[in-house]
């Protein structure tokens, strides 16, 4: 901030509590004029004020607060751009991006300052790091037998997954089961942990009506799509649909049994098998081709760090191993 | 009780509707306040419409119960007290009943647009910008009606419950006019001017102090007038009344901050947000020792009188929470409370100890003097009403209390691998006793708020001087 606004916001806080202390002083005197004790002799539709001192434990606590409050604002930020004796900050103030919040981070940690968020993640660190330092030793496919392992995935998982993939893992609309063998982008250990780690962004998946040919063309894919899985479909409508169903085998394949079955990361879900990420009726069905899908699973990779993306990874694996 | 209406020149009939309305609003308030604390436990009570959702009925129970409760008993008595204190009828002839029947279109405003989900999203200022500018409005016409009464006083000092009444009545006008300031981009949309870290900053400046002047100000005002009245005995100490008062009202408006710890708001605004707040402890109990040391040699009058009795139960409610709020704006217990019922409690220990009980007694109070009787239909139902509310009150915050800090020990608790403990349905789940125990507290002063108003009906509906005042011995 720039140095009038520094100099406007001590001169009003420090004028403020100085007040408070002109004003006590002023009011332990006795200036009304009367005893102390005595009625002040004025009166208010019948009410008269006496004129008694300010209790002594009163004034002395309201005296020791102004006090402790300059020692406070000495020691810690308060007054403008002074920064206090202290050096103390709740967290790193002038973040401007990712990169510079990860550096300032590492400078507190480095520096020992007095950064209070990076000091208590740099004790987390120090206490916990070592057990997450072992389990990242070891290989998501051996900790997923290993029990300890597995609390501690389950843990992480119920924290930060369960919101949209539920606490059992089972997922609901829009958000993938985890707990079956039907993957989006593979069901690999590697590609668990990319997916926690990077990210995942469904392509592809647009507002198809125009290209389909309108309403029609919309009716008869899904149409098809639907005996994919082995449900009746009126069969002229699924005919009609079958012929336009090539604008969709470049992702979901021709047989429509989707990306991963054709080593391809595009999330296309496997059409065949009667799991649905969306609604499975006909209207949702349709919903989905005409105004498309764009599914998100965010990047942990920086909020949660490698290690523990590692083991939960091993949790979700473990789900899909009998 | 043997105040009567000497002074026939008074305006007393706006102070009749302010003072029936308080009655009537306290019931809607608290009545949908015992709604959505049902909600939390059963919330199929929402039968699935969305103008009954906790979210849209949330905000109608907070303006209900500070705006159309709180701020009717504000009106009634600063215009029942300025007259007497200034032997003087009230400034501007018909602007008095403007800002009845203004204040009264607001709230039925309020009760409309909040259920159909038109909202600014801000707390305790979620009304749309065309109400805004009627609140405005409203505000000024109150202060013009009130300050020119004060200027054409027939006194030569200026009663000290006038100082607080009027500290309030400029400074919610700033606040809202402040904090309220959005560009429309339809009759029922607005974006507020301000952006991130600033916007949150406004908000809680005006959030805090509809607290700490509408709230804590005002109904000190209230206080100054209807403890020494009802006690008969003389305010403890002028001196006192001063230094807490400037005080009070010069510290209360940096304690928004406190709202805002460990946030993206910068340290500095933290560190005097809670310097202030702290610094703010010792005058806020100015007024609890002036009202409570007002009865000193008058104790056994709590003995016979109920009204009296919620007078002065509400000051030490006063004193506990203004107690409770500077310690919750320490950094280090704020990490502890914040965002959990803690903070309910707190609010509704200041709301129903505090603001409900003052203005329960100054109705008790008014009403046989605004009606021609020389006491309340019913001494005993007064009585019963005031074991209620304050059974009720204890209840809901001892509930809220021990949730409150159960929420937030479970929140930080961590394993021994640093994982958390629990998940946040754990706590939800938890906390589920505690809700249900705070909905029985709901429903006692929802109770007690339905004697009071029977009792105010019968009381006015009895002939004219028919209900004589009690002799005590």
């Amino acid at each position: 901030m720039s140095s009038f606004w520094s100099i406007w916001i001590t001169v009003l806080s420090l004028g403020t509590l100085v007040g408070c202390y002109l004003l006590l002083r002023w009011c332990l005197k006795n200036f009304a004029g009367v005893e102390e004790g005595e009625s002040m002799g004025h009166t208010f539709d019948g009410i008269e004020e006496l004129n008694n001192p300010l209790p002594k434990w009163w004034s002395t606590f309201f005296l020791i607060t102004i006090v402790w409050g300059f020692g406070y604002l000495l020691m810690y930020p308060g007054l403008g751009n002074f920064k206090g004796l202290f050096g103390w900050t709740s967290s790193n103030q002038s973040i401007m991006n990712l990169e510079d919040s990860k550096a300032q981070a590492a400078n507190a940690k480095e520096n020992n300052l007095i950064v209070q968020y990076d000091m208590e993640v740099k004790a987390a660190d120090a206490k916990f790091g070592p057990i997450f330092d072992a389990f990242a030793a070891r290989s998501i496919e051996e900790l997923a037998t290993d029990e300890e392992a597995l609390k501690v995935g389950q843990r992480l998982f119920i924290q930060n997954c369960s919101q949209c993939h539920g606490s059992d893992a089972r997922g609901t609309t829009g958000f993938p089961n985890l707990a079956d063998k039907d993957w989006l982008y593979g069901g690999s250990s590697d590609a668990i942990k990319h997916s926690i780690m990077e990210g995942r962004k469904a392509q592809g998946m647009i507002a198809w009506e125009t290209m389909l040919g309108g309403d029609q063309g919309v009716k008869d894919v899904a149409a098809y799509v639907i005996s994919l899985s082995g449900r009746e479909v009126n069969a002229d409508a699924a005919k009609s649909g079958q012929e336009k169903f090539a604008m969709c085998a470049g992702c979901h394949g021709v047989d429509g049994k989707g990306s991963v079955a054709m080593g391809l990361p595009l999330g296309a879900p496997n059409l065949t098998d009667n799991i649905w990420l969306y609604s499975p009726s006909q209207k949702g069905i349709e919903q989905s081709i005409r105004y498309g899908r764009a599914g998100v699973m965010p990047a942990w990779k920086d909020i949660l760090g490698e290690q523990k993306v590692h083991v939960i990874s091993a949790y979700v694996y473990s789900l899909s191993q009998d | 009780m043997t105040t009567t209406l000497d002074q026939p020149s008074y305006n007393f009939d706006v102070v009749r509707q302010f003072t029936v309305m308080t009655v009537i609003w306290g019931i809607v308030g608290t009545l949908v306040g015992v709604l959505i604390a049902a909600q939390l436990i059963w919330p199929a009570l929402n039968f699935d419409t969305p103008w009954l959702t906790y979210s849209r009925l949330r905000p109608l129970h907070t303006n209900a119960v500070i705006f159309a409760f709180g701020t009717s008993a504000l009106f009634a008595t600063s215009y029942y007290v300025v007259q007497r204190t200034c032997k003087t009828a009230l400034f501007g002839g018909k602007l008095a009943s403007f800002t009845f029947w203004g204040w009264q279109a607001i709230i039925v405003l309020a009760a409309i647009t909040l259920p159909l989900g038109y909202t600014t999203s801000k707390e305790y200022a979620e009304l749309e910008w065309p109400i805004d500018i009627l609140i405005a409005v409203v505000w000024v016409s109150y202060a013009i009606v009130f300050f020119g009464t004060l200027v054409k006083r027939k006194t030569s000092h200026i009663y000290v419950a006038n100082w607080f009444f009027g500290g309030f009545i400029i400074t919610v006008a700033v606040l809202h006019i402040g904090n309220s300031m959005a560009i429309p981009v339809s009759m029922m949309k607005s974006y507020s001017l301000y952006s991130g870290a600033i916007d949150a900053m406004m908000q809680w400046w005006y959030g805090h102090n509809a607290v700490g002047f509408l709230l804590t100000a005002g109904f000190l005002g209230m206080m100054y007038y209807f403890v020494p009245k009802q006690a008969e005995r003389p305010v403890y100490s002028y001196r006192l009344s001063i230094v807490h008062f400037w005080a009070l009202v010069s510290l209360y408006i940096w304690a928004g901050p406190h709202h805002l710890h460990y946030t993206a708001l910068p340290d500095w605004a933290q560190s005097l947000g809670m310097v202030m707040s702290i610094v703010l402890f010792l005058p806020s109990w100015g007024g609890m020792i002036n009202g409570i040391m007002t009865l000193s040699g008058a104790w056994h009058k709590l003995r016979h009188d109920p009204i009296l009795r919620f007078l002065i139960v509400s000051l030490s409610f006063y004193g506990m929470s203004t107690f409770e709020g500077p310690m919750m704006a320490i950094k280090s217990v704020n990490a502890l409370s914040h965002y959990t019922d803690w903070t309910v409690g707190h609010v509704h220990s200041g709301a129903l100890g505090w603001v409900a009980m003052v203005s329960i007694g100054a109705m008790y109070h008014l009403i046989p003097i605004l009606f021609n009787q020389g006491r309340m239909y019913s001494i005993k139902l007064i009585n019963v009403h005031f074991w209620m509310h304050t059974a009720g009150i204890v209840l809901y915050i001892v509930a809220m209390w021990i949730s409150g800090v159960m929420q937030g020990l479970m929140w930080r608790a961590v394993n021994t691998d640093g994982t958390l403990t629990y998940s946040f349905v754990e706590s939800l789940t938890a906390s589920y006793p505690f809700y249900f125990i705070r909905f029985l507290g709901g429903v006692l002063v929802v109770a007690g708020f339905i004697l009071m108003a029977y009792n105010m009906f019968k009381t006015i509906g009895a002939k004219d001087g028919s209900l004589k005042p009690v002799e005590v011995a």
